[in-house]
C-alpha cells in the first residue's frame, strides 16, 4: 500500500504529461485527481495503521547507488512521522488538484499543469518516505525542480521565468549545504542510512573533525550543514527570497508549495533528524534563533505588502519560523503539529485568495479590491476561518481554530524550554503573533470591506467561484476548524509518546513539550491576547479610520519603504552575488581566457612564430653582398671564439 | 571467449566500412546517399557487436578481458595487445553508441564532401575504440594521437567560419603534449624494457623518474581533458565544429585525457601521483569555479556548453585523484554521463542550428510554443547537466564529491559551489532559448523534432534515466577494477619512498649537472 501511495501520483503525472494530447484536458484532470484522491484515501488508512496502530515498517525497493561502502537504496520508510506527512501532503494536494480543475479551466496547457502538480506530490512523497539521506536528497531536489516548473508555468512571462530560476538557484544554495552535510555524514558515520547514522550520533557528539582548516565538533558541523539545506527549502531568513517571488506561479501552485509540499520539507527534515540534532545543542540553538528571526522578519514585511498573495506568502515564511524554533527547542512534535494544522489553513487561505483573484479576473493588488464580502460571501467566510486559524484564535478550554492549539504549544514550549534561545524565540514569537493578527485582518478588511476600489466593469463581473473550486475549500476549512482540536492530544498532548513512538527522539532533559503543559497560564493568554490585539489594531487602521495607514506611512516614510521593499534583501543579493558573478564571469572570460591564457599560450606562440618567420624572411634579401656580409661576420665570430678559447 | 577477436572486430570494422565508402563511384548525389548508408550500417553493426562486451563482460573480475595478443615488432618486444577491463569497457560502448548517432545527426546537415566526412567519422571510431582497448603502450600512443587527425579534419573542413583558427589552436595545444608523451614513452621503454601495459602496471619506476614521466603524461592528458588553464582550445573547437564533431569531441575525445590518467598516471606512477595530487585538486577546483563563472557570461550556446564541459571534467579529475572508491567510481561515472549529456546538449543545439544557422542565444526565445517536444528533450538534458538526482549527471557528480570530501574539505566545498553555478547558467540558457514569448519572425515557422531527430535523442534519454535511477548496473562493471586499482596503489605506497621538494631539487640539479657535463 505504501508503494501505491507513493507511485500513484507518479503514474498519473506520466500519463497526463506524456499522453496529454491523447487523453485531452478532461482525461488528464480525471487521471490526476483520481490518483490523488485515491492516494489521499489510502493515506488515511496508512495513518490509522501506522500512527494510531503503531505498525511502522520499511520496504526496500531496490539498490540505487552502490559504490564501495557508499550504499543507498530506494525504500519506503513509513513510521509515525512519515504517516503524518503522507496524510498532510496527500489530502491537501488532492484538494488542490480538484480546485485546479476549476481554477485552471481556461488555461491552454491543462495536462501539463496537472502532470506537474502530481509530479510535485510524488517527489514530496519520496522525500517523506526516505530511509536514507540520498533518497531524502532526491525528493528534495525533485520538489525543487517541480517548483521551478510550476512557478515558471506561464513561461511567456519574463517575471515568471525569473522567479522560477530564482527559486531553483536559491534552493540550490541550500542544497549546497545539504550535499556537504551528506558527505560529512558518510565520512563520519560510514553510511547514509538513517538508522546507522542515528545509532552513531551519540558517539559523534564526542568527536571533532577538520573542516576548512578548523577543527569542529562533528555532529554540530553536520547538523548545521544539513540545516542550511532546510533553510533553503523552508525559506528561512537569508534564503527566503525565492518564496514571495514564487507567487508568479498560478495560485494552486502557491498553495501546494506553501502548504503541502516543498516548504514543509525543511521542518520535516529537522524532525526526522531529531536523533542527530538532539546531540548538537549549538545547532539546535541556531535552528531556534533562525526560526525566531524569520518569524519576526517575515511578519514585518507582511505588514506593508499590497499583493494579496504576497501577504500570505510572507505569513507562510513567518509560520515556518515558528515551526523551526519549536524544533530548535526540541519540541519536534509541536513543530510537526503546527506544520499539520498550517497545511490546512494556509492551503485554505491561498485557495480562497485564488477565489478572490478569480472573481476579479486576475487582480491581485489589494488596493484595487474592497467591499467584496456581499458578492462572494462564501469565500469571505472561508477567509475568516483561515485567518482565525492562522492567528490562533480560540476560547481557552472550550474550542479553538487549528492554529490556536498548535501556535500555543509552540510558544509555550519555547517558554518552557528554559534556555536562552528558547526565551528569545518566545518573545520574538509573541511579537510576530501581534503582526500575524494585524496583517491577516488587514488583508480581510482591505479585500472585503470598505468601498470598492475596483473599476466598475470588474465589479459587475464579480462572482462566486464554481463548486469544483469551493468544495475543496470547504474540506480544507473543515481541517482548519478541527485539525487542532482533534490532533492536540496525539501530537503534543497525553497520547504524545505513544503517537510518535520512536520516530521522534527527544533527550531526557529536553522535554519541552511536557514542560509546556506546566507553563504558567499567562503564557497561553498572552499568545491569544496579542493575536486579538493585532486584529484590533487592524480594525482601527482599516475599518475605523481608513486614512490612518496612509498618514502613518507618510510620517514614517523610511521604515515604511524599508518594509515595503522587504528590507532590501533582494537588492543586496543582486548587488553582492548576481551582478558580481556575472561581472566576474565576463572578466574571467575576456581577460583570463582571452588576454592572459590565449595571449601567452597559443595566440602568443603563433604571433611570435610569425614574427620570427618574418624576420628570418627579411634576412633572405637576395642581395649577394648581404649574404657575404653575414658570412664575414660569422667567420670573424668563429675565429675570435677560437682565439679567445686558446688564450 | 569463443575465439572470436571481438575487440579487433569492433575496432576495425569501421575501417572496413570506410574502405567501402572510398570505392563508391558515380553521381555525387548517389555517392552521398550510399556513403551515408554504408556509414550508418557499419556503425550500427559495430554497435551491435560491441554489445557482446556488455553482456559477456565478467563483472566480478578486475582482469583484462577479451584479450588478444599477436606479435607485431618482435625485435622491440612490441605486441599487438588488446583487452578491456571495468575501466575501459564502458568507454568502448560509449564510442560505438555515439558514432551511429553522429552519423544520423549529420544526415542532412552535411551536404559537402559527404563521402570524406563519413570516412573521417568511421576512421575516428576505429581510433577511439582502439585507444580504449589498447594494452600496449605503443599501440595506445598511435591510436591516442591518431584520433586528432580526423578530428582536426572534421573541424577544419566541415567547420564554421573561423574553423581554421580553431583547428590550429586545437592542434597547437595538443602538439606539445604529444611530443612530451612520446619522450615519456621512449623513457618508459628504455627503463622497463617493455611497452606492454599490464607489465608496466607491475613495474616499479624509481620515484624520481616517476616525477618526470608524470609531468610528461600530464602535459598530454591535461590538454585533452581539458584542465584549466589549457582549456581555451575547447570553446573555439566546439563553436566551429559541425554538430556531430562537437558531439564526438565532448562525448568521447574529452574522456581520453582522463582515461590516460586512470590508465597510466595513477597506477604506473603512484608516488608521483600522490606528490602531484594537490596540483590536480587545485586545477580542478579552479576549473569548476572559473569556467562555471565564464559560462554565465556566454552569448553563444555552444560556447556555454563547452565551458560547462570544462567544469564537469573538473569533477572528473578531482574525483579520480582522491583515490577513494567513491571518488574514482564517481569520476568514471561522470565521464560516461557527461559523454551522453553533453553529446545530447550539442545535438540539441544542432537541431536549432540546422533550422536557423545561428548559435547566438539572443536569436532564440519562446521555442516551446512551436517545438514542445524539443523543449521537453532539451529540458531532460538540461536537468541532467545540472545534476538533478534521478538523472545520470547526479550520480557521478555526487560520488566524486563524496570522494573529494574524504580527502579535502576545501576541495569539496569549492567544487560543490559548482552545483549552484551550474544551475545558474543552464537554467538561464534554457529560459532564454526555450521560454518567453515567441516574437522573432524567423522562429515562427520552425518545425518541431523530426522522426530522425527523435530517433537520435531517444536512446540518450533512456540512458540518462537508466543511469540515474539504476546506476548500479554501470557501477558494478567498474567496481572490481577500481577496487583493484586502489588496492595496488595502497600496496605500492606502503613501500614507497616519499617524494618531497628536497628530493626533487637534488635530482633536478644532478640531471642538470650531467647535462652540462655532457655538453
Amino acid at each position: 500500500m505504501d508503494a501505491v501511495i507513493v507511485f500513484l501520483p507518479l503514474a498519473a503525472a506520466l500519463i497526463a504529461g506524456l499522453f496529454g494530447r491523447q487523453i485531452g484536458d478532461r482525461g488528464a484532470q480525471v487521471v490526476t485527481c483520481g490518483a490523488m484522491l485515491l492516494a489521499a484515501a489510502l493515506s488515511v488508512a496508512v495513518f490509522a495503521d501506522v500512527a494510531l496502530g503503531g505498525n511502522t515498517r520499511t520496504t526496500e525497493l531496490f539498490t540505487w547507488i552502490d559504490s564501495g561502502t557508499f550504499e543507498a537504496a530506494w525504500s519506503l520508510r513509513v513510521d509515525q512521522l512519515t504517516a503524518v506527512m503522507l496524510l498532510t501532503v496527500n489530502v491537501v494536494s488532492a484538494m488542490i488538484h480538484v480546485y485546479s480543475v476549476g481554477y485552471m479551466s481556461h488555461d491552454k496547457s491543462i495536462p501539463r499543469f496537472m502532470a506537474y502538480l502530481s509530479l510535485f506530490t510524488f517527489f514530496m512523497l519520496t522525500l517523506v518516505t526516505a530511509d536514507n539521506f540520498m533518497q531524502l536528497f532526491f525528493g528534495w531536489e525533485g520538489v525543487g525542480v517541480c517548483s521551478y516548473l510550476l512557478i515558471g508555468f506561464w513561461y511567456d512571462r519574463p517575471a515568471a521565468n525569473a522567479a522560477a530560476i530564482k527559486a531553483f538557484i536559491v534552493n540550490r544554495v541550500g542544497d549546497f549545504g545539504f550535499a556537504l552535510g551528506i558527505m560529512g555524514v558518510f565520512l563520519a558515520a560510514g553510511s547514509v542510512d538513517f538508522d546507522t547514522v542515528f545509532a552513531a550520533a551519540p558517539g559523534l557528539a564526542e568527536t571533532s573533525v577538520p573542516f576548512l582548516g578548523l577543527t569542529l565538533p562533528t555532529l554540530e558541523l553536520l547538523c548545521l550543514l544539513l540545516f542550511i539545506g532546510a533553510m533553503g527549502k523552508s525559506a528561512q531568513l537569508g534564503l527566503h527570497t525565492w518564496l514571495p517571488d514564487a507567487m508568479e506561479g498560478p495560485t494552486p501552485v502557491s498553495a501546494l508549495i506553501h502548504a503541502a509540499t516543498m516548504v514543509t520539507a525543511g521542518v520535516f527534515m529537522v524532525a526526522r533528524l531529531s536523533p542527530m540534532f538532539e546531540y548538537a545543542p549549538t545547532a539546535l540553538g541556531v535552528v531556534a534563533v533562525v526560526g525566531a528571526l524569520t518569524a519576526f522578519f517575515a511578519g514585518t514585511v507582511a505588514l506593508c505588502q499590497n499583493d494579496i498573495k504576497r501577504v500570505i506568502a510572507y505569513s507562510t515564511c513567518s509560520q515556518l519560523g515558528y515551526m523551526f524554533f519549536a524544533a530548535g527547542v526540541s519540541a519536534y512534535g509541536a513543530a510537526i503539529f503546527h506544520l499539520f494544522t498550517h497545511a490546512f489553513f494556509k492551503a485554505l487561505l491561498f485557495l480562497a485568495s485564488g477565489s478572490v483573484i478569480h472573481a476579479l479576473a486576475g487582480e491581485q493588488d489589494m488596493r484595487k479590491m474592497g467591499g467584496l464580502w456581499r458578492k462572494i460571501w462564501l469565500t469571505y467566510a472561508l477567509m475568516w476561518i483561515g485567518s482565525l486559524a492562522l492567528a490562533g484564535i480560540g476560547l481557552p478550554g472550550v474550542f479553538g481554530f487549528a492554529g490556536f492549539y498548535s501556535k500555543d504549544i509552540v510558544l509555550e514550549a519555547a517558554y518552557a524550554a528554559g534556555t536562552a534561545t528558547g526565551d528569545f524565540a518566545f518573545w520574538v514569537g509573541i511579537g510576530a503573533a501581534v503582526m500575524t493578527g494585524f496583517y491577516s485582518w488587514r488583508l480581510i478588511f482591505m479585500t472585503f470591506h470598505g468601498k470598492s476600489r475596483a473599476d466598475k466593469h470588474t465589479m459587475e463581473h464579480v462572482h462566486e467561484s464554481p463548486p469544483v473550486m469551493m468544495a475543496p475549500l470547504i474540506v480544507l476549512a473543515l481541517g482548519a476548524l478541527v485539525a487542532g482540536f482533534i490532533g492536540y492530544p496525539y501530537f503534543v498532548g497525553d497520547e504524545m509518546s505513544a503517537f510518535w513512538g520512536a520516530s521522534i527522539f527527544v533527550l531526557e532533559g529536553h522535554a519541552s513539550i511536557e514542560a509546556a503543559h506546566h507553563a504558567p497560564h499567562w503564557v497561553a493568554f498572552l499568545a491569544l491576547g496579542v493575536g486579538l490585539f493585532g486584529i484590533a489594531v487592524a480594525a482601527l487602521f482599516y475599518l475605523a479610520t481608513p486614512s490612518l495607514p496612509g498618514r502613518l506611512a507618510g510620517a514614517l516614510r523610511g521604515p515604511y519603504l524599508f518594509l515595503l521593499n522587504k528590507w532590501y534583501v533582494d537588492e543586496l543579493y543582486d548587488f553582492l552575488f548576481v551582478r558580481t558573478a556575472r561581472r566576474l564571469g565576463y572578466n574571467l572570460w575576456k581577460t583570463g581566457d582571452g588576454v592572459i591564457i590565449d595571449g601567452i599560450g597559443p595566440d602568443g606562440i603563433a604571433a611570435h612564430t610569425i614574427e620570427l618567420a618574418r624576420r628570418a624572411g627579411r634576412l633572405q634579401s637576395g642581395y649577394v653582398y648581404h649574404y657575404a656580409f653575414a658570412m664575414l661576420i660569422g667567420v670573424v665570430a668563429l675565429v675570435s671564439w677560437y682565439l679567445i678559447g686558446r688564450l | 571467449m569463443n575465439g572470436l577477436p571481438v575487440l579487433s572486430l569492433i575496432a576495425f570494422l569501421p575501417i572496413v566500412g570506410a574502405a567501402m565508402i572510398l570505392i563508391i563511384r558515380g553521381e555525387p548525389a548517389v555517392v552521398a546517399r550510399n556513403a551515408r548508408n554504408v556509414a550508418l550500417w557499419t556503425s550500427v553493426v559495430t554497435f551491435l557487436l560491441s554489445l557482446t562486451l556488455w553482456f559477456g563482460f565478467d563483472r566480478g573480475s578486475a582482469d583484462f578481458q577479451f584479450v588478444e595478443r599477436a606479435q607485431w615488432l618482435p625485435a622491440f618486444g612490441i605486441e599487438y595487445h588488446m583487452g578491456v577491463d571495468g575501466i575501459s569497457v564502458l568507454f568502448v560502448l560509449l564510442s560505438t553508441l555515439l558514432t551511429p548517432i553522429c552519423i544520423v545527426a549529420s544526415w542532412r546537415s552535411i551536404q559537402t564532401s559527404v563521402k570524406e566526412y563519413m570516412i573521417a567519422f568511421l576512421v575516428l571510431e576505429t581510433l577511439m575504440v582502439g585507444t580504449f582497448c589498447a594494452l600496449d603502450f605503443v599501440v595506445f600512443y598511435m591510436f591516442f594521437e591518431g584520433v586528432l587527425i580526423p578530428m582536426f579534419l572534421i573541424i577544419g573542413v566541415w567547420g564554421g567560419a573561423r574553423r581554421v583558427y580553431s583547428a590550429f589552436k586545437f592542434f597547437l595545444y595538443t602538439l606539445l603534449g604529444s611530443v612530451l608523451m612520446l619522450l615519456a614513452l621512449l623513457a618508459v621503454y628504455f627503463e622497463a624494457g617493455t611497452t606492454d601495459i599490464p607489465a608496466l602496471l607491475d613495474y616499479r619506476f624509481p620515484a624520481e623518474m616517476q616525477v618526470w614521466l608524470w609531468l610528461a603524461f600530464f602535459a598530454s592528458f591535461a590538454v585533452k581533458v581539458p584542465m584549466w588553464p589549457v582549456h581555451t582550445w575547447l570553446p573555439d573547437a566546439h563553436v566551429e565544429a559541425p554538430t556531430a564533431g562537437s558531439v564526438i569531441l565532448a562525448g568521447v575525445l574529452l574522456k581520453l585525457g582522463a582515461y590516460g590518467f586512470i590508465r597510466f598516471s595513477i597506477p604506473m606512477l603512484p608516488e608521483a601521483t600522490v606528490f602531484f595530487t594537490p596540483l590536480v585538486f587545485g586545477l580542478s577546483a579552479v576549473a569548476v569555479v572559473y569556467t562555471s563563472l565564464v559560462a554565465l557570461a556566454q552569448d553563444d550556446m555552444k560556447k556555454l556548453i563547452a565551458y560547462s564541459s570544462v567544469a564537469h571534467m573538473g569533477f572528473v579529475t578531482a574525483g579520480m585523484f582522491t583515490l577513494t572508491q567513491q571518488g574514482i567510481e564517481g569520476s568514471l561515472f561522470q565521464m560516461l554521463s557527461h559523454g551522453i549529456v553533453s553529446a545530447a546538449l550539442f545535438l540539441a543545439v544542432g537541431v536549432v542550428y540546422d533550422r536557423l544557422h545561428s548559435r547566438e542565444i539572443a536569436r532564440y526565445g519562446g521555442l516551446v510554443h512551436r517545438m514542445p517536444n524539443y523543449a521537453a528533450v532539451f529540458m531532460v538534458f538540461m536537468l541532467a547537466s545540472v545534476g538533478l538526482p534521478g538523472t545520470s549527471g547526479f550520480v557521478g557528480e555526487f560520488l566524486s564529491l563524496v570522494g573529494a570530501y574524504q580527502v579535502n574539505t576545501w576541495l569539496a566545498v569549492l567544487m560543490t559551489t559548482g552545483i549552484i553555478l551550474g544551475a545558474a547558467y543552464m537554467l538561464s540558457l534554457y529560459a532564454r532559448v526555450i521560454f518567453g514569448k515567441l516574437t522573432k519572425p524567423d522562429l515562427m515557422h520552425m518545425p518541431d523534432l523530426s522522426l530522425r531527430e527523435i530517433a537520435v535523442f531517444a536512446p540518450l534519454v533512456v540512458l540518462v534515466f537508466w543511469m540515474g535511477f539504476y546506476p548500479k548496473a554501470f557501477l558494478d562493471v567498474v567496481a572490481p577494477s577500481v577496487e583493484n586499482l586502489i588496492r595496488r596503489h595502497t600496496a605500492a605506497m606502503e613501500q614507497a619512498t616519499m617524494l618531497d621538494w628536497d628530493v626533487l631539487w637534488r635530482t633536478a640539479s644532478r640531471s642538470l649537472g650531467q647535462l652540462v657535463a655532457a655538453l
